[in-house]
């Protein structure tokens, strides 16, 4: 027996986009509804923190009362190098890991997914024992070359490439497997060999997704904090990069340190309106 | 003069994909427009897909103008981009980060031209197909029949030896199919080499094949031009294809006994033993009561179980011994008040009955109307052990 609900207010703007929209009823009930607030509250507070402490009058003074520029731009240049190291090597593999099978190809995934869930500190530990002056490669480096990696710009951009790269793999190898391989097919039978293939059909069908990946491995490599840290530690202009200089600033010049952080804010944002028809639609990446 | 050594394709293989086996035998002479027929899952795209080498065979080898692509047995295997082949894919396929013109210089570019060469060789082919003024835009900027006529430009321009279509004209609507068919005809009869063309239209396969190839689970079940293809269908898919009645029987002195009941006296008194007969539709005529006796021979009660609408006719499905298909126009139908149950006479002249011996046995046959798919799969071993023949 179905009980018979009285009839409620349903108001006429209501109703009309019921009609155009189509579905029932779209109010949020009470338990799911507290929860997303707080979840709203938890993620918009800081910013808005950062934004009310923000020393507005004397924003300039508080920048270059620091290494800002510095920092800066060893920031912006270094994610720029990781990002084309990245395409360089990183969309190879990820074709490797998309097109062909070998044994051991599922290791060799999860090997390369690895630095996403690891601490990016045990990243630069790692970093650390391979290619300090003393590590089991930095030792020959050291005494065939002379070179010392560690806590040089060069330490950055590796420690930078070590955890940002895997988003780039990621998402390129993502996009090759749902590729239409039919187009690989038919420029196959117009006589084009693999690397044809590859340079003439795959890269520019699988542009956008290239263009998200690139985009996502420079903010994370831009945002890096502990691998750098541990690997190229944090000299003024050689290796201290934003992340880091924001959180000296913070002790000595906490003025400093919001200026600063406003300026990475500032980044971000830019990123995430640049890639905003990808990810802010809620759609899948191609 | 062989096929193979005249340019023409010689396809003798096995492809094995899970249970589905492919097992076929054909020659494609040079300038020949071989049509490969069949319903989905026949096994005709795979078909092509081994001869441009996108799928090896398993078994057996494929050659062109006397040279090996593919053999199995020797082991050796000419990769996609090494045969010459050009693919009509069945929904093109155009690079669509590229334009037209790109698209049809892509394959000189691939097979060694210069970047300058592989233009105007492209220019000459988008000329040819009348598509210069299209030659800037992008695939998502063109109508069916011009994506199609590009695909066509497309796969021309590398200068094959060997064309391969797959359903080119399926994805077009059903207004400008008939003059793309008309334009796609004359292009191939420009094409020195052999071609092969798959479809499931028997229109389209009438039209523009030189000779046709029915394939029913993996199988070549039928051979011939198409005209004979049309006429003699050897199969329940084909007759119906072609909107045909086949019956099967045994012929004896000018009457041939249906395998499912029912009598029909013909026209030919010689033959003898498994015959299969086609009729028309429209050669059967209907007459409400016990027509009056005429000149045709064969009379026999049936009752109306389906109509349908066709373009100016209608089709009566008819149960009886034999059931049958007929076309009446729809003043007959009103006219008769026929309906799904209406009791009728059926008569139809000996002459309009096609009789002719089964090429060979097979099994499919036995029961037209409900061939049941599994039957096809022994069709090899069938045939010999089959004690009718």
């Amino acid at each position: 027996m179905v009980t018979r609900t009285a009839p409620s207010h349903l108001t006429a703007r209501e109703r009309a986009r019921r009609i155009a929209r189509g579905g029932a009823s779209r109010s949020v009930p009470a338990p799911l509804l507290a929860p997303a607030l707080i979840a709203v509250a938890f993620l918009v507070l800081p910013l808005a923190g950062l934004l009310i402490r923000a020393p507005w009058g004397h924003l300039g003074a508080a920048l270059s009362g620091s290494d800002a520029t510095q920092a800066l731009t060893l920031s912006l240049w270094t994610s720029t190098v990781t990002t084309g190291i990245s395409l360089v090597i990183g969309v190879p593999l990820a074709w490797v890991l998309a097109r062909t099978s070998f044994p051991g190809q599922r290791l060799l995934r999860a090997l390369v997914t690895l630095p996403l869930v690891l601490p990016p500190v045990v990243g630069g530990v790692a970093l650390l024992l391979a290619f300090s002056r003393v590590g089991f490669v930095g030792r020959y480096l050291d005494y065939w070359f002379g070179l010392t990696i560690p806590f040089t710009p060069l330490a950055v951009i590796m420690a930078e490439t070590f955890v940002a790269m895997p988003f780039l793999i990621i998402t390129v190898e993502g996009a090759l497997r749902s590729a239409d391989q039919g187009f690989e097919e038919a420029a196959a039978t117009l006589g084009a060999t693999r690397i044809t293939v590859f340079r003439r059909v795959t890269l520019p069908l699988i542009a956008p997704s290239l263009g998200a990946g690139a985009v996502l491995c420079w903010a994370r490599a831009l945002g890096e904090f502990g691998a750098t840290i541990t690997f190229a530690g944090s000299f003024p202009g050689q290796t201290e990069t934003m992340p880091i200089a924001v959180y000296y600033a913070l002790e000595t010049n906490p003025d400093a340190a919001i200026a600063l952080s406003l300026v990475l804010l500032l980044v971000s944002v830019v990123v995430l309106v640049s890639l905003r028809d990808r990810w802010l639609r809620g759609g899948s990446v191609q | 003069m062989t096929p193979g050594a005249s340019g023409g394709l010689i396809f003798d293989a096995e492809v094995r994909r899970g249970s589905f086996t492919l097992a076929v035998t054909l020659t494609a002479a040079a300038g020949q427009v071989l049509g490969l027929l069949g319903p989905n899952g026949a096994g005709k795209s795979t078909l092509l897909s081994a001869v441009a080498g996108l799928t090896p065979i398993s078994a057996g080898r494929i050659a062109l103008g006397g040279q090996v692509l593919d053999d199995a047995d020797a082991g050796s295997f000419v990769e996609a981009s090494g045969r010459p082949v050009g693919f009509v894919f069945q929904n093109y396929r155009l690079f669509p980060h590229m334009t037209v013109a790109e698209n049809v210089a892509f394959s000189p570019r691939a097979r060694g031209l210069g970047r300058r060469a592989a233009k105007s060789a492209a220019r000459h082919w988008l000329d040819r197909l009348g598509l210069a003024d299209l030659a800037g835009r992008k695939p998502d900027q063109l109508s069916g029949g011009q994506a199609q006529r590009v695909a066509l430009a497309r796969a021309l321009a590398g200068q094959p030896e060997l064309l391969l279509l797959d359903e080119p004209l399926s994805a077009l609507d059903a207004g400008t199919r008939l003059d793309v068919q008309t334009e796609l005809k004359n292009h191939l009869a420009a094409f020195t080499g052999p071609c092969l063309l798959v479809t499931h239209d028997p229109l389209e396969a009438l039209v523009l094949a030189d000779r046709l190839i029915v394939l029913e689970n993996g199988r070549i079940v039928q051979e011939g031009t198409p005209g004979q293809v049309a006429r003699q269908p050897a199969t329940d898919y084909v007759a119906k294809l072609v909107g045909l009645n086949l019956y099967t029987g045994r012929a004896d002195a000018s009457q041939v006994a249906l395998t499912e009941g029912g009598t029909f006296i013909i026209a030919d008194q010689n033959l003898r033993g498994d015959v299969l007969v086609a009729l028309r539709p429209s050669a059967v005529v209907v007459s409400s009561q016990h027509p009056q006796p005429s000149s045709a021979r064969n009379t026999w009660p049936a009752k109306v179980t389906g109509l349908t609408l066709l373009a100016d006719r209608v089709r009566l499905d008819l149960q009886g011994q034999p059931p049958a298909l007929v076309d009446v126009t729809p003043a007959a139908v009103a006219e008769l008040s026929l309906s799904p149950g209406s009791q009728v006479w059926l008569t139809v002249k000996a002459t309009d009955l096609e009789v002719y011996t089964r090429a060979h046995s097979h099994p499919a046959l036995t029961d037209p109307h409900h061939s049941p798919p599994s039957t096809h799969h022994s069709c090899r071993q069938r045939q010999k052990t089959d004690p009718r023949d």
